[in-house]
C-alpha cells in the first residue's frame, strides 16, 4: 500500500529563519564596511560569514530531510532529538581542553612571566578572561545546554520542543563564545569580570539565550509526565536567572554603533554592587543551580537508586533561591559599598551554608544502599567526588565571606583556591561524569570504550586539584600574612615585592596541578572519542519481528 | 533629623519592607507543600523517575 503523499515544503521556521539571517548577514557586511575599529570589522565579517553559512544549512537540511518533519513517538516511545547534544558534548570537551590549557598558560606565565613574550595577545590581562569565559560559560555552558536538553526530554518524556530552534541555541551559544573569546584577544573588553564581552556579543547571547529558554520551556509544558521532576526546577532557575543576570549587568551605551567600545549607563559603586550582584549569582546560578540539576539526575540514575530525600529536594531549591541572590556584597568588604550592604551579603553568605550541604547531603546518601559502587565505578566516583567538594567549597565560601576573615583572605591567592577548589572539583568533575554517561547514552553505545581510563582520569586529575588548591591555601594565606605584619615601629614588615617572591614555588606547583588537569582531560577526550567510533552499539528494542507471508 | 512622611517615602519603605514576611510565608508554604503527608506517594515516586527506563 502506498502512504498518502505529503507535499514538501519549508515550514514558516526554516524559510523566516533563514531569511532573518540573509538580513543579518547583509547587514553584517554593511557594519564591516563601516566599522571603526579592526576587531568590530572583523566580528561582523564573522557574523555575516556565520549567517551566510546557516542561510546555507536551513535550506541544505530543507533539501535533505524528508517531506514529513520528524515524529514525536516511534512505536509509543518518544522520539528523543539527540543531534543538539551531541554537538554541545563534542563542543564542551573542545572548549574543556581549549579552556584548561589556556589556565596552564597563564599560570605558567604567572611562574614565569617571560612567557608572555611581550606579545600583546598572551598577556596574562587578555588570557585570563579568555581562560575563565572558556571553562565557565564555553564548557561548562556547553555541558549545561546538553544535559539540559538531555534530562527535560528524558524526565519529560516527550521530544524536544522545536527542530532548528534547539540547532539554533547550540550554533548560536558557541558562536557568542567564538566572538568573545577572539574580543579579548584583541583587547576588546567591557573590562567586567565574568561580564567581559561587549555590547553586540551580548545583545547576540541575549537572543539566543530567550531561544534556549523557550525551548526548554515549551518542552517542559507539553510533558507527558504529571510531575516535574526537581532537576528541571533548577535548569529552569539556572536559564532565567541568568538571562535576569545578563540584562541587569550589560546596559551599555556603545560610543558607536559600528564599534566595539560601549560604557555602562552608570558608574561608580552602583556598577561595582551590579557587577558582583551578577558575579555571585553567576557562581550561584550557572555554575551551582545548573549543576545541581545534574546531581538531581545523574547520580540516581547512574548509581541506580532514588533520590535520598524528594521533599530535602524541594526545600534545598527554594533555600537556595531566596538566599543566593542576596549573597553578592560580600565582594565588595571594606570598599565604598556602605557598611549595611556589606554585613547583609555576609549574613546571607553564612546563611547559605545550610541548603548548599543540605542539597550535599541529599547528593551524597543517594548512594545508600549502593556504597560498594564507588569501588567499581569510577564514573560515579567522579560524581559522589563531585559533591564532596561542593560541600568543601560551600562551607570555605560562607567562611571567607565573614568580614574578619576577609580582611585577610580578600585580593590573595586563597580566594583562587577556593574558586578552583568549586570549579576544578565540583563543576569539573560533575561535569565529567555526567559527559561520561552522557556520551554512550546519545551515541547509544553499550558502555564506555575504556572503565580504566576514566580511573586514570580520575586519579590524575584529583591529584592535580589536590596540588592546585592546597599550594594557594597556602601561598593565601602567607600573602594575606605579610601584607599586614608591622614592624615594631608600625612600618610595614615586606615590600610588595617581597610577597611576589615568597609566591614563587607555590605558583610553580599550581602550575603543575594545573598540567595534571589538563592531562587527565586529554584521557578522557580520547576514551569519548573511541566510544564513539568503536563503542559497541546497543541494541534498542527487540527488532519487529517479520510478519508471516 | 525626623524624616518627613510623604506619599513616596511611605510607598518606597512599605514595598522595601513588606517582601521579607512575604517571602517568609511563601517559604513557610513551600515547606507545608514537601511535608504535606497527601504529597509524600507523588514525592517516592518523583525520586524514582530518573531510574524509569523509558
Amino acid at each position: 500500500m502506498s502512504q498518502p503523499s505529503i507535499s514538501k515544503s519549508m515550514t514558516i521556521g526554516e524559510s523566516g529563519l533563514a531569511l532573518v539571517f540573509a538580513v543579518t548577514a547583509f547587514l553584517c557586511v554593511v557594519a564591516s564596511a563601516k566599522a571603526l575599529d579592526a576587531p568590530f570589522a572583523f566580528h561582523a565579517a564573522l557574523g555575516a560569514a556565520a549567517s551566510a553559512a546557516a542561510v546555507f544549512c536551513i535550506i541544505n537540511r530543507y533539501f535533505d530531510r524528508p517531506a514529513a518533519l520528524p515524529p514525536a513517538e516511534i512505536n509509543g516511545r518518544p522520539n528523543y532529538n539527540m543531534g543538539p547534544i551531541k554537538f554541545s558534548s563534542f563542543m564542551a570537551m573542545f572548549w574543556g581542553i581549549a579552556g584548561f590549557l589556556v589556565g596552564l598558560i597563564i599560570a605558567s606565565e604567572l611562574a614565569w612571566p617571560a612567557l608572555n613574550f611581550d606579545l600583546p595577545w598572551i598577556q596574562f590581562g587578555r588570557l585570563r578572561p579568555l581562560h575563565t569565559s572558556a571553562v565557565i560559560f564555553a564548557f561548562g555552558g556547553n555541558v549545561l545546554i546538553a544535559t539540559s536538553f538531555y534530562v527535560v526530554q528524558k524526565s519529560c518524556r516527550v521530544r524536544l520542543a522545536g527542530e532548528l530552534a534547539p540547532w539554533f541555541v547550540v550554533l548560536g551559544y558557541n558562536f557568542f563564545i567564538l566572538i568573545a573569546g577572539t574580543g579579548y584577544l584583541l583587547g576588546v573588553t567591557q573590562g567586567k569580570e565574568y561580564a567581559e564581552p561587549e555590547w553586540y556579543s551580548d545583545l547576540w547571547l541575549t537572543i539566543v539565550w530567550v531561544v534556549y529558554l523557550l525551548v526548554f520551556l515549551v518542552t517542559v509544558i507539553k510533558r507527558q509526565e504529571p510531575h516535574i521532576f526537581v532537576a528541571n526546577w533548577f535548569f529552569l532557575a539556572f536559564i532565567v536567572t541568568i538571562a535576569v543576570l545578563h540584562l541587569g549587568n550589560n546596559l551599555p551605551l556603545p560610543v558607536s554603533v559600528f564599534g566595539s567600545k560601549s560604557y555602562v549607563a552608570w558608574g561608580g559603586i552602583q556598577d561595582a554592587m551590579f557587577q558582583w550582584w551578577y558575579g555571585h549569582n553567576a557562581v550561584g546560578f550557572f555554575l551551582t543551580a545548573g549543576f545541581l540539576a545534574i546531581m538531581y539526575y545523574f547520580i540516581p540514575k547512574r548509581a541506580e537508586r532514588p533520590i535520598y530525600s524528594y521533599r530535602l529536594s524541594i526545600i534545598h531549591f527554594w533555600a537556595l533561591i531566596f538566599l543566593y541572590i542576596w549573597a553578592g556584597p560580600h565582594h565588595l568588604h571594606y570598599t565604598a559599598l556602605p557598611d549595611w550592604t556589606q554585613t547583609l551579603g555576609m549574613t546571607f553568605s553564612v546563611m547559605l551554608w545550610m541548603p548548599s550541604w543540605g542539597g550535599m547531603i541529599n547528593g551524597l546518601m543517594t548512594l545508600s544502599g549502593a556504597w560498594d559502587k564507588l569501588r567499581t565505578d569510577p564514573v560515579l566516583r567522579m560524581l559522589v567526588v563531585s559533591v564532596a567538594f561542593y560541600g568543601m567549597s560551600t562551607f570555605e565560601g560562607p567562611m571567607m565571606s565573614i568580614k574578619v576573615v576577609n580582611s585577610l583572605s580578600h585580593y590573595t591567592d586563597w580566594t583562587i583556591g577556593h574558586v578552583h577548589s568549586g570549579a576544578l572539583g565540583w563543576v569539573g568533575f560533575v561535569s565529567f561524569g555526567a559527559l561520561y554517561c552522557l556520551v554512550p547514552w546519545a551515541w547509544n553505545r553499550k558502555g564506555l570504550y575504556s572503565l580504566k581510563l576514566v580511573n586514570w582520569h580520575f586519579w590524575i586529575a584529583t591529584l592535580g586539584i589536590v596540588l592546585y588548591i592546597s599550594a594557594m591555601w597556602v601561598s593565601g594565606i602567607l600573602q594575606g600574612l605579610m601584607w599586614r605584619a608591622y614592624t615594631s615601629l608600625g612600618f610595614l614588615e615586606y615590600s610588595f615585592i617581597e610577597t611576589v617572591e615568597a609566591m614563587h614555588p607555590f605558583y610553580i606547583i599550581r602550575a603543575a596541578g594545573g598540567a595534571l588537569f589538563l592531562i587527565g582531560s586529554l584521557i578522557m577526550a580520547y576514551n569519548l572519542w573511541m566510544t564513539v567510533r568503536v563503542g559497541e552499539q546497543e541494541v534498542q528494542m527487540p527488532v519487529a519481528l517479520q510478519p508471516a507471508e | 533629623m525626623k524624616a518627613i512622611l510623604t506619599l513616596d517615602n511611605l510607598a518606597s519603605g512599605l514595598v522595601t519592607t513588606i517582601w521579607t514576611p512575604v517571602f517568609v510565608v511563601i517559604f513557610l508554604a513551600i515547606i507545608a507543600y514537601a511535608f504535606w503527608p497527601r504529597n509524600k506517594a507523588t514525592f517516592d515516586e518523583a525520586a524514582r523517575l530518573p531510574l524509569r527506563e523509558e
